[in-house]
């Protein structure tokens, strides 16, 4: 766990970047710090491996205050993903993710082979490990990061707007893949971004932060959402607030039927039973189906979109379980609005 | 101007060891000017009031004469190698200072903000990150020193040392143009070898600038 105590820092010109900060970030999970820039997100973010030090107050990773460890040696312990990666340009791929099993005093070989076992671990394939980081795309850069973050299996893992430079379909992925990773690792990780949507889709809990340096509200997403503390973070979470929260609801548990047989539309189904499209008597329209994994607002969206209203569920291997009707998630939408609301 | 290439042929043994002491003095020079650069450059770069004050005193230390210089050497080195040596020492300073500092400052902060945030610690960063980087610039500034370095040691001809510049004073004395015309050839040639066998040393140095996306 990481927590601030009436954290504060003042840089010498005068400005504040952190006013009183006292937060925990619980262990193993996803704290978002979010906030437009000079808010004091990134410098919070920086207090934890002392690349600031505050100016008053107290920081502590597992117990143990960081003003009174090795500053270097607590780095060590901490990965740290950089915006645009900022790898070393001169190292190799391998090299570059070996950096902090080498400073540890891990032999060159032990090093390299955790580097390759990491590169696998971030979906890049061994020949992107001999290359340099200027031959690789944005994408793969930020993915060696994260990989060069990992490598001597830190308990903390500190990003600072790492997919801030890539472009939205690159970003997604780089998205989901922390997730998936995270489900693995199961790090303590203190995330920085100016972007809720991303905030909204990582975070276990949200920190907003007001310029100068003051935290708003940190709670998780599903609360934020549905109990904003102020008009501040209500504006800070945007119009949308209200499909955000469904974006994080499922559709496990909304009822399905049969899929309608005979009628004006039917739905195509290929020989292993995946939808293919809807098909009318002189018409085709595509399909998306869901999984139950999926959110309410995938099966609004998908509701809107087909020509029956009706929104094809199926398992895992992508074979029809049945349909869901217009009307049943709208049900379950509102009932996951007011459950979000009344929640203690 | 005719060539008497038997001259040449009865002097080999004599131009092979001008040559070879020649060459010796330059990178002698030169490598003594970058022990001494090095670390002033870093001084240079992370001091920023001290920037100002070395780079200035080398630029004072180039504009004096070459020949005022050995002269002024003189009464502490004597007609030695030495003399010859510490002036051009001081010559390739200029150069070796400004490119290493430049070198330096080309070194992206976010890189050395990284090598910080994985704990790297300031002496390592500079060894392993900031001069590996710095090198391209740094190099640049060692080929201009040795191809310099190679042509003024003929100025040293004037306390008795000079390499190959000693062909020009004994073709001049004698007014047989054969020598200058060697020393000159033999000169060019040298700077061409050293300053290609520096792009060569560069090359295998800089391994991450070879491969383009």
């Amino acid at each position: 766990m990481i927590q601030f105590d009436a954290v504060h820092k003042r840089f010498p010109n005068g400005t504040t970047a952190v006013h009183d900060l006292s937060l925990r970030m619980p262990e193993g999970g996803v704290t978002v710090l979010v906030g437009s820039s000079g808010c004091g997100k990134t410098t919070t973010l920086r207090m934890i491996n002392r690349m600031v030090e505050p100016t008053s107050g107290t920081i502590r990773v597992g117990g143990k205050d960081v003003t009174e460890q090795d500053a270097a040696e607590l780095r060590r312990s901490i990965g740290y993903v950089i915006q645009q990666a900022g790898l070393f340009p001169h190292r190799t791929v391998l090299d570059n993710i070996a950096t902090v099993p080498l400073l540890l005093g891990h032999g060159r070989r032990r090093a390299r082979a955790r580097a390759a076992e990491l590169l696998e671990t971030v979906g890049l394939t061994a020949e992107a490990g001999k290359r340099y980081p200027h031959q690789l795309s944005g994408g793969q850069q930020q993915r060696v990061g994260v990989a060069r973050a990992l490598a001597a299996d830190p308990p903390v893992l500190l990003m600072d707007e790492p997919f801030g430079a890539v472009d939205p379909v690159v970003r997604t992925q780089l998205q989901d893949e922390l997730l998936r990773l995270q489900k693995e690792l199961n790090k303590t990780i203190v995330f920085v971004t100016h972007d809720i949507d991303e905030a909204v889709r990582l975070g276990d809990r949200i920190a907003i932060f007001r310029t100068g340096g003051h935290l708003v509200q940190c709670a998780p997403p599903t609360e934020l959402l549905a109990r904003p503390a102020d008009d501040f973070v209500a504006d800070f979470l945007g119009a949308e607030r209200g499909l955000k929260l469904l974006s994080l609801t499922t559709l496990a548990d909304v009822p399905q039927g049969p899929a309608p047989e005979g009628a004006a539309w039917s739905l195509v189904l290929d020989a292993r039973n995946r939808p293919l499209h809807w098909a009318s008597r002189d018409a085709e329209v595509p399909v998306r189906p869901l999984k139950d994994g999926d959110s309410l607002l995938a099966a609004l969206d998908e509701s809107v979109a087909s020509p029956t209203g009706l929104v094809a569920r199926v398992d895992a291997d992508g074979a029809l379980t049945g349909v869901s009707s217009r009307d049943d998630i709208h049900r379950h939408a509102g009932r996951a609005h007011t459950e979000a609301r009344v929640a203690a | 101007m005719t060539i008497d290439w038997s001259w040449i042929s009865g002097h080999t043994d004599d131009l092979t060891t001008l040559t070879l002491s020649h060459l010796q003095a330059a990178l002698t020079a030169v490598l003594l000017g970058l022990i001494i650069s090095l670390p002033l450059a870093v001084l240079a770069h992370r001091v920023r009031p001290l920037r100002g004050l070395l780079l200035g005193l080398s630029n004072v230390l180039f504009t004096i004469p070459s020949i005022a210089v050995f002269v002024l050497l003189l009464p502490v080195s004597g007609l030695t190698r030495t003399t010859t040596v510490i002036g051009l020492t001081i010559y390739t300073l200029v150069v070796l200072l400004r490119n290493t500092v430049e070198g330096l400052d080309s070194v992206p902060a976010r890189t050395k903000e990284a090598a910080k945030a994985m704990g790297t610690r300031p002496l390592r960063t500079l060894l392993t990150v900031e001069l590996p980087l710095a090198l391209p610039v740094i190099m640049a500034g060692v080929r201009i020193a040795t191809v310099m370095s190679i042509s003024l040691v003929s100025v040293a001809t004037y306390i008795g040392d000079g390499g190959l510049g000693q062909l020009f004073t004994d073709g001049f004395q004698r007014n047989f143009p054969t020598p200058v015309i060697v020393g000159v050839v033999l000169t060019l040639l040298l700077a061409v070898v050293a300053d290609a066998a520096l792009v060569a040393l560069q090359y295998a140095l800089t391994p991450w600038k070879r491969r383009r996306a």
